[in-house]
């Protein structure tokens, strides 16, 4: 293993951050301070298990940017919905639909549902990037799938309005 | 009928294709008397679809200079780096300053190989997605990935080299998108073909070689097109392929 194992797992860390923050500059900005973390480490210790060093590193950074920003560790739909969508662009529209709703459910219920519905990351790894007990992991997957459900399904009152542009 | 209870924690390991066969044939059986806890998992499913079709693209991006430069700030290899950034630099001006009048900028060359390695190295371990569209649905691959980069696109067939096609994904190079093909031998080792269409004026290089962080690259340019052969084997073996796949793509 060798510092081009971390190159390599660069687009994996972008697209995880991508969706944990919702904003491009700040999942770059979060993946920058990982690596950064990173590196400064890699001389004391050579991790097992790569990806999920990388990722456990990732997440003590997010929960202690987001402690700091307080409540608000999101741009929301204030920020989603000033967007312009043409109606015809459907895919646009349901990127949106599921970012506004992505950034509804509580941080921590984000995190396991990104790291295991997108990432593919076992329960376990899962577990242990986040520092949990496992069943904390899938009661947080479990309540964070039912209520991503009712946000998509626009039954949750509030779901995002998106602006549509003719 | 199964008396076996089934746990929430299965249930999702169900939704995520996570059980072993013979206790997915157990849920399956007893969500068929449950088609609201049926409906719940199907919809976990299409939320991980979603999830996938919204985020993978960001892993088809080029990677920004400075997310490269924070994972290799080593001792070893400022050096390097200051040369190839120097390089780059270099090629930059000489781009801009003599725009029109020479053939493409030496940097463009000089980040194929690096870029069709990054490419390699990201999606070739891919176990679940190492490609968007499977060779399964050949035709499918060859008109939109021949749309997208505007211009018919046949991925070689290499069976005589011994290498099958998996199949290919879009993605974005520096200058437009960019064309990956994956192939696999017999003991599951791969090479990517990387095809980018990004130069304004048409050129011809020889065959050149690189080694890449492990990876070995044989890249060239030809008419617009610059093509890269990925792979983690020996050079001859490779310079083999490589060989076969010019020679189908120049009949």
């Amino acid at each position: 293993m060798g510092r081009q194992d971390i190159v390599a797992e660069i687009p994996r860390l972008r697209r995880y951050a991508r969706a944990l923050t919702g904003d491009a500059a700040r999942a770059d900005d979060l993946v920058q301070d990982t690596l950064e973390r990173a590196l400064g480490k890699w001389a004391l210790w050579r991790p097992g298990n790569l990806r999920a060093w990388l990722f456990s590193i990732m997440h003590n950074l997010f929960v202690n940017q987001t402690r700091v920003a307080g409540t608000v560790d999101f741009p929301g739909d204030a920020a989603l919905a000033e967007i312009p969508v043409r109606d015809s662009q459907a895919d646009a529209l349901e990127l949106r639909d599921l970012a506004g709703s992505l950034a509804r459910l509580p941080a921590e219920q984000r995190e396991v549902l990104l790291l295991v519905g997108l990432e593919d990351l076992s329960y376990e790894d899962a577990a242990k990037i986040l520092g949990l007990p496992l069943g904390t992991v899938m009661s947080r997957l479990s309540r964070g799938r039912q209520r991503l459900r009712s946000l998509l399904s626009g039954a949750e009152t509030g779901a995002p309005h998106l602006k549509v542009v003719r | 009928m199964n008396k076996t209870p089934i746990s929430e924690q299965e249930l999702h390991a169900y939704a995520d294709g996570r059980l072993e066969a013979a206790r997915r044939a157990q849920v399956e059986a007893w969500l068929d008397d449950r088609p609201e806890l049926r409906q719940a998992v199907a919809e976990w499913r299409i939320q991980n679809e979603r999830l996938h079709g919204a985020f993978d693209p960001v892993l088809g991006e080029a990677v920004p200079a400075r997310l490269m430069a924070a994972a290799r700030p080593s001792p070893a290899l400022p050096l390097r780096m200051a040369a190839a950034v120097a390089w780059l630099t270099i090629g930059g001006l000489l781009g801009f300053l003599l725009r029109g009048q020479l053939s493409p900028a030496p940097a463009a060359s000089a980040s194929l190989p690096r870029q069709a390695a990054l490419a390699h190295a990201v999606f070739s371990p891919e176990v679940r997605h190492p490609v968007e569209v499977g060779a399964a649905e050949a035709a499918h691959l060859v008109a939109w990935l021949s749309k997208r980069l505007g211009a018919e696109l046949k991925p070689p067939q290499l069976a005589e080299q011994g290498f099958e096609l998996v199949g290919g994904r879009l993605l974005s190079g520096e200058a437009g998108p960019v064309a990956q093909f994956m192939y696999q031998d017999g003991r599951g080792q791969r090479l990517t073909l990387y095809v980018r269409r990004d130069a304004q004026t048409a050129a011809e290089t020889s065959f050149r070689y690189a080694q890449e962080d492990g990876i070995g690259v044989f890249y060239w340019l030809d008419g617009r097109f610059g093509y890269a052969l990925s792979g983690e084997i020996n050079k001859p073996e490779l310079l083999r392929v490589a060989t076969a796949v010019y020679r189908q793509l120049n009949p």
